[in-house]
């Protein structure tokens, strides 16, 4: 009764928002997933035909952002595709396969959730493969955010989840970078640098993994620099070793003429595709989240929150901060790796005080201490920066407006301090109670 | 054999000399209490004997092991727990989670066990979350086991903070000033539920405390620390009667 009232009193908006709430409530995720298949079915077959008699000249790339910030007068046009192809089909078949899905929920609610989260991700990986399908630029961007969402994962088990603030994050990419990259230039690849390949090329692609370890093991062993003076310190001062540590690796790559010095090294074979790098990054996401809901990976936030009374609590702090700082590593240095193997260049230009920005932006952006929140932040900002593209220089005055934003009404970030848990996020969802 | 020995313990903080010859024997199942003006040095001496401090002379023995130059959190494992004057409860953990992180010693996965959530890792959260929920059962916490610890009331985070200490599996309990900031009606339970651990979970049990009532209910023997030297020692009734004790607390009678 009482929220009738307020509906009344409230007017349109609140009412809106209960239809719009009533509306989407009981579609479990595999419905959502379901409906933005078939949206990239309908773009992949018709979106020429669509875009055509919008007057469109072409599928808008990336939601239509460059089309607008390009052309203005296409903005009807443009919205009008995002209904027809996205919002509408998404909403209705995600809504029509309701009870469907929903069984289909149930009873994978009932199995392992492994088996439960591969089927969602090979349902998401297929509109993903189509979605790329139609163009290049967008395969380019989607390979990028999700190597941002590692990055960003990892510097927040050592930003967020350990409370350290570490400005290392390029320093260890670059070191994964390298890593892997010498590793494949060397065995696979006839380049500048290292001559023949030493290997049959048609192994490569198998090794591909093996190098992304090895980049990951040697920027993990990179970490222990930073990891051993966090014994001793904290807060600011860390943050300053971290800062020295991350020139100490760019000028070390400039310096270094075996590995291309300043010029970078180029014609990395092209392994990065789309289904290692999704694999990679699912694997990524499992496994730091399974480590951040264990209670040995607790332990990060006991050391953050008070490292005294973690280490009375029989907490071995110093291997949990070298834990910390070497597990983060990795998955830098292994992002590092596939970024390096998407862009097939690399030069220690890209590792520097430029891209970590990029990604503490991200990580407190998304919200610290979060599963959710780092990939929140990462797609966000990684789409938000490619979108705004056409402004050019305007585009580094409203992403850093929109953080000054965010940190005002959400201090800790968008989405902070949950916990993800597939699990809960995969069930059956039941409609809400209906009015009594 | 004494359970925690400790002998000609003394500290120095730069030139400072916070702790003089100290020494001390507790003995199983004993509770001695160590009382002392406010700078004394008594948190000093749990520091030192929990390994945050190491002592600069001096012996310290838990079971028979040598503590000296041991990390605390090995100490902590071997069978010391201890509480805190000033609470330090995690600020972003929940109840259930205080108690499950200090059974961090006791867990019987390594790190690629929690890494990919093998069925050990899985197996063992099991038992220690039923470990500590039994625990907050004792300390009467567990409705309270998965909110945030420090949104509690303030009687409640100290039971937390003993039900995290027990979670160690102590052999010797160091409380620090357990009834600081407490109301009589949560004094007199306190002294039950330090009573019942007492009991129950068969420890031995060494307490810093202002309150000499507390003290007197509680302790066998007592201990009265003025600058970081031991003064008097003994029952209560012989420590309410020592002159010297009485002088350290209330100044020298002047008698003219």
């Amino acid at each position: 009764m009482a929220s009738q009232e307020q509906n009344t009193r409230q007017g349109n908006k609140k009412g809106f928002r209960a239809w719009l709430q009533k509306l989407l409530a009981g579609i479990p995720l595999i419905g959502w997933i379901s409906g933005l298949f078939a949206a990239v079915l309908i773009e992949y077959f018709l979106g020429d035909l669509i875009s055509y008699y919008l007057g469109l000249p072409k599928i808008p790339v990336l939601f239509g952002f460059l089309t607008v910030l390009k052309k203005p007068l296409l903005m009807p046009g443009t919205i009008g595709y995002l209904i027809l192809v996205y919002g509408l089909p998404i909403l209705l078949i995600a809504k029509s396969l309701r009870k469907p899905a929903n069984k289909l929920a149930a009873f994978l609610d009932k199995g392992p959730v492994s088996v439960g989260a591969v089927i969602h991700l090979g349902l998401f990986y297929g509109a993903m493969h189509f979605w790329t399908d139609l163009s290049d630029y967008r395969l380019l961007v989607l390979k990028l955010t999700m190597i941002a969402i590692m990055l960003t994962l990892s510097i927040n088990v050592i930003n967020g989840y350990m409370g350290e603030f570490s400005c290392s994050h390029p320093g260890f990419m670059a070191l994964g970078a390298y890593g892997a990259s010498t590793i494949t230039l060397l065995l696979f690849a006839n380049d500048k640098l290292f001559g023949d390949a030493l290997l049959p090329e048609a192994l490569g692609l198998y090794f591909f993994p093996l190098a992304l370890i090895a980049g990951g093991l040697i920027a993990a062993l990179g970490a222990l620099i930073i990891a051993i003076p966090s014994f001793r310190t904290r807060g600011d001062y860390l943050a300053i070793i971290s800062l020295a540590f991350l020139f100490i690796v760019k000028s070390l790559i400039e310096n270094l003429e075996f590995i291309g010095g300043p010029r970078g090294m180029s014609s990395q074979p092209n392994y990065s595709n789309l289904p290692m790098v999704f694999i990679v990054m699912v694997l990524c996401i499992w496994i730091i989240n399974n480590f951040v809901r264990s209670t040995m990976g607790k332990a990060l936030n006991a050391v953050r929150d008070n490292e005294l009374a973690a280490e009375v609590m029989t907490v071995n702090t110093r291997k949990t901060k070298i834990i910390a700082f070497m597990f983060g590593a990795f998955w830098a240095g292994v992002a590092g790796g596939l970024f390096a193997h998407v862009l097939r260049y690399v030069n220690p230009g890209s590792f520097g005080i430029q891209r970590l920005a990029e990604i503490l932006a991200m990580v407190y952006f998304g919200g610290l201490n979060s599963v959710t929140g780092s990939i929140v932040g990462a797609v966000s900002i990684s789409i938000l920066s490619e979108a705004l593209r056409p402004l050019e220089i305007y585009k580094w005055i409203i992403i850093p407006l929109l953080l000054i934003l965010v940190m005002l009404f959400r201090p800790t970030g968008l989405i902070a301090f949950t916990e993800f848990n597939p699990k809960e996020l995969m069930k059956p969802k039941k409609k809400r109670i209906e009015e009594q | 054999m004494a359970l925690l020995r400790v002998d000609n313990m003394t500290h120095y903080f730069e030139g400072l000399r916070a702790v003089h010859n100290y020494n001390l024997i507790l003995e199983p199942g004993h509770i001695v209490g160590l009382i002392g003006p406010n700078g004394a040095g008594k948190t000093t001496i749990f520091n030192l004997i929990s390994g945050i401090h190491t002592p600069t002379e001096g012996n310290i023995e838990l079971d028979g092991h040598n503590l000296i130059g041991h990390y605390p959190h090995k100490i902590a494992s071997m069978g010391l727990g201890r509480t805190f004057q000033n609470l330090l409860l995690w600020r972003h953990m929940t109840v259930l989670e205080h108690v499950k992180m200090a059974c961090y010693s006791q867990l019987g996965y390594g790190v690629l066990g929690a890494f990919f959530g093998s069925r050990r890792c899985h197996k063992e959260e099991k038992r220690i979350t039923s470990k500590a929920m039994h625990l907050l059962e004792t300390f009467n916490v567990v409705q309270f086991s998965s909110q945030l610890a420090v949104s509690l009331p303030y009687g409640a985070q100290r039971r937390l903070e003993m039900a995290r200490a027990m979670a160690t599996n102590p052999k010797v309990l160091l409380l620090d000033e357990p009834t600081a900031g407490m109301t009589p009606d949560e004094l007199n339970r306190m002294i039950t539920i330090i009573r019942k651990v007492h009991q129950d979970f068969d420890v031995a049990i060494f307490m810093i405390e202002h309150r000499l009532k507390f003290v007197m209910d509680l302790c066998e023997r007592i201990q009265t620390l003025v600058f970081g030297e031991v003064i008097a020692e003994g029952t209560p009734d012989e420590i309410k009667n020592n002159p010297h004790v009485i002088e350290a607390y209330l100044g020298k009678e002047d008698v003219t």
